[in-house]
Formats: C-alpha cells, structure tokens, sequence
C-alpha cells in the first residue's frame, strides 16, 4: 500500500500546485508546525507566515507562504493561500523586498495584537530565509 | 440629394470606422481568452473556499454566538451595494445592464423604506448612478491603472467593505456584476455578500466531521473576510471576461453596420454616377441633334 496522498494548492488566480505524490507536507499552522501524513484526522485549520514543506518522490519543494487556509480531507490536502512563492525561485533582493514591507508594517503603530503577532512571525520566517 | 464629393467623403469616414471597430474587436477577442482563462483558474478558489466555509458552519455549536459576517446584523435596514462596472465604454449593453438592474433593486430598497448605500467599482457605473443616486454613494473606486482584474484590488474593495461593517454602517451587503455565461450572454447577477446566504451554494457538507485548530469560531471568523475578498474577486474576473465579451460581440456588430452602410452609400454614390453621365450624354446628344 503506498502512502501518498494528493496535495492541491490553489491562489486566487489560479491552481498553483497540484501533486498526487506527496508522502508528506509540513505546514506552518497557527498553533505551530503540523506534520501532515496519509489518513490524518479530517482537519481545517489555518495558516500563519512560514514555510510549508512538501516531501514527494519526485522531490522536495518548499514554499514560502504568508497566509491560508489548509483542509485536509478522505487523503486530498488543499491549500487556499492569496501569497505564495516557490523558495526556490525567489532571489535575494525578494526576500529583501518582502522583509522590508513586513519591517514597514509592523513600524506602524495602529494595528492589534493579532496582526502584530503574524507581522513578526512574518519578520522571522523572512529573516531565517535571508 | 448629396453630391459625388460628399458621397464619397462619407464612404470613406464609414470605412474608417469599420477599420477602428474591427481592431477593437480584435483586441477584445485576445482579451477575453485570457480574462475567460482566468476566471476558469480562478474558479476552484472560490468553490473551495466556498466548501470550507459550509463545513464549518454546518459544525458550529451554537448559531446565537456565529460571527456576525454569517449570520448578519440581526436587522435589514441598511443595504450596501457594490456595483461593479467597467472603467471603459463602447462594450455593448455591459455596463447598462448592471445598471439597471441595480437600480430596480434600489427603487425597491427605497419603496421599502430602507436606507441605501451604494460603492460603486469602475467608472462607468459611477457615472451612470451619480444622476440619480448621488447623494447615496459613499465610495467610488477605480482600478484604471491595473490591466487584469487582480486578487490585490479585491482585496481592497474587501477591506472596504468589511471596515465598514465592523463600524456598523450597514446591514446586507450585495454585490452586482455580470455574470460570464457565453460571448454573447452575460448575466447580471445580484449576490448577497453579507450575510453570507448559505441557502445559493449547494448543500453538500458531508457528514464527517473535521478537527479544528483553532476551534470553529476562531477559523470562521479569520475566514469570513478573506471569503469576501474572494467572493469581490470571483466578480470582478467574471466581470472583466464579460466585459470583453460584451466588446467583442459589440463590436462585431458595429463592424458589420458599417459594412452594410457601405454597401448601400456605393450603391447611391454609383446610381448617381451613373445619373451624372446619362444627363451629361443626354445634353450633349441634344445638343448634337439641334445642329
């Protein structure tokens, strides 16, 4: 018995992933990492910025992702994210890019603690990355 | 009747026109292949979401407590509506057809003695509503500079919309858009928004019951906005792919206007030809037989 599952990962604009060899994906949840194997609980939980890790046969990927949602049901795991990017593709200068704007964001003083907390998670993943 | 020189003149300016609606139509069709792409990718973002969304609140424990983006305000007096329009004309009944349905359920908001409120996305519809409805929009937004309808601009609109809510400015939100069906049919579509009305989407929430982390109301209540987004989105793409739809069979049509007025100015600019040369003949044969 093979124990993959199929992951889907969706953004607005499109189907961005779609992989039916996935043995397991790590994803950043808003209680902290979550390992994800085949025949895990029926489960819907959201995303916090992070890395989500996608172990398959044909290679590992990870993504860097800053929101979503993950559901995972009957072995099909899907991800609505509005930002993700692949890591590998993105170069220094992005990460750049997207550390200051997050470093710009949480300099602001309006926002709740809620935000504040997913800013700097932000900040952090960005920073390891760098 | 008009003379040869004016004849001529007018063919001419026709046939330049023909030249400019045909180009339009052109650029319309490449459009709308990649608008209508793009709204069939954008498709299973929203279906999902839509899914995800259902399954949770079919497991709430209690509905008293529900955030209010599901279960709504408790009162209806209040009506926002976002309507949302092209920024450019020429595209048929496009734009009117929105209008006018949103204006039917503005009169019928109105007659009920409700307040109204409207946002108004895209600069035709603005300029359409501002004769009548001025006093009522509280918001006018236009997305000239960005090409293609993108998640970033929904987003805004959403945040908007949900600001709004949360300092208690309306009640019922609902959004106007056509509807992409086929090149020459789109639907304009009334979608409420807010409250969520679960009774549009098909019911089919399964049985199973999923873990939550965290519980229901947290997940619901960091979704809700976000589906919103993705419901202003959903409009928007099947709004741009109507819009060069609605253009290119517009277009298609104003070509072919022209052509047939082409026909009928050569037909006159000949027939007149012709006359011209049968009179000239005719005087000088007269005058050949006075001799």
């Amino acid at each position: 018995m093979s124990e993959e599952f199929k992951i889907e990962i969706v953004n607005p604009e499109k189907s961005f992933l779609v992989k039916d060899d996935v043995s397991e994906v790590v994803v950043p949840a808003y209680e902290g990492e979550m390992g994800i194997l085949k025949d895990h609980i029926s489960i819907i939980s959201f995303l916090k910025p992070g890395i989500v890790k996608i172990l398959s046969k044909s290679g590992n990927e990870s993504y860097y992702i800053e929101d979503g949602i993950v559901e995972f049901k009957n072995n099909n795991l899907s991800i609505l994210t509005s930002s993700i990017f692949n890591i590998a593709d993105m170069d220094k200068s992005k990460k750049q890019d997207l550390l200051k704007q997050a470093e710009e964001e949480s300099g602001k003083e309006e926002i709740n603690d809620q935000s504040r907390y997913l800013i700097d998670q932000k900040i952090e993943v960005l920073k390891t990355l760098n | 009747m008009a003379s040869l020189d004016d004849l001529k003149k007018r063919i001419a300016s026709v046939k330049s026109t023909q030249k400019i609606t045909k180009a339009m139509k052109m650029v319309a069709a490449a459009k709308l292949r990649k608008a209508q792409e793009s709204a069939e990718k954008g498709r299973p973002y929203s279906e999902k979401m839509n899914n995800v969304i259902l399954n949770l609140s079919s497991g709430i424990s209690d509905k008293e407590n529900a955030p209010k983006l599901l279960s709504g305000t408790g009162n209806d007096k209040v009506h926002l509506c976002v309507v949302m329009t092209s920024d450019r004309g020429l595209c048929g009944g496009f734009n009117s057809n929105i209008i006018k349905k949103a204006k039917s359920y503005f009169s019928k908001i109105l007659s009920e003695g409700k307040e109204l409120k409207i946002i108004t996305v895209g600069s035709k519809g603005n300029d359409q509503l501002k004769r009548m409805y001025g006093d009522k929009i509280v918001e006018n937004i236009s997305f000239k500079e960005s090409k293609n309808a993108n998640y970033f601009d929904a987003d805004k609109v959403g945040k908007i919309v949900i600001d709004k809510f949360e300092s208690s400015e309306f009640d019922i939100c609902t959004i106007f858009y056509n509807q992409f069906k086929n090149v020459i049919t789109q639907i304009p579509q009334a979608q409420q928004i807010i409250p969520l009305n679960s009774e549009d989407s098909e019911e089919n929430t399964s049985e199973e019951s999923y873990e939550f982390e965290p519980d229901e109301d947290e997940i619901l209540s960091n979704l809700l906005p976000k589906n919103i987004s993705t419901q202003i989105f959903k409009a928007m793409l099947e709004n741009s792919a109507s819009e060069q739809g609605s253009r290119m069979s517009a277009m298609d049509n104003a070509t072919r206007n022209a052509g047939e007025m082409v026909d009928k100015l050569t037909i006159q600019y000949n027939r007149s030809r012709q006359a011209a040369i049968t009179k000239e003949l005719i005087e000088i044969i007269s005058g050949a037989e006075s001799l």
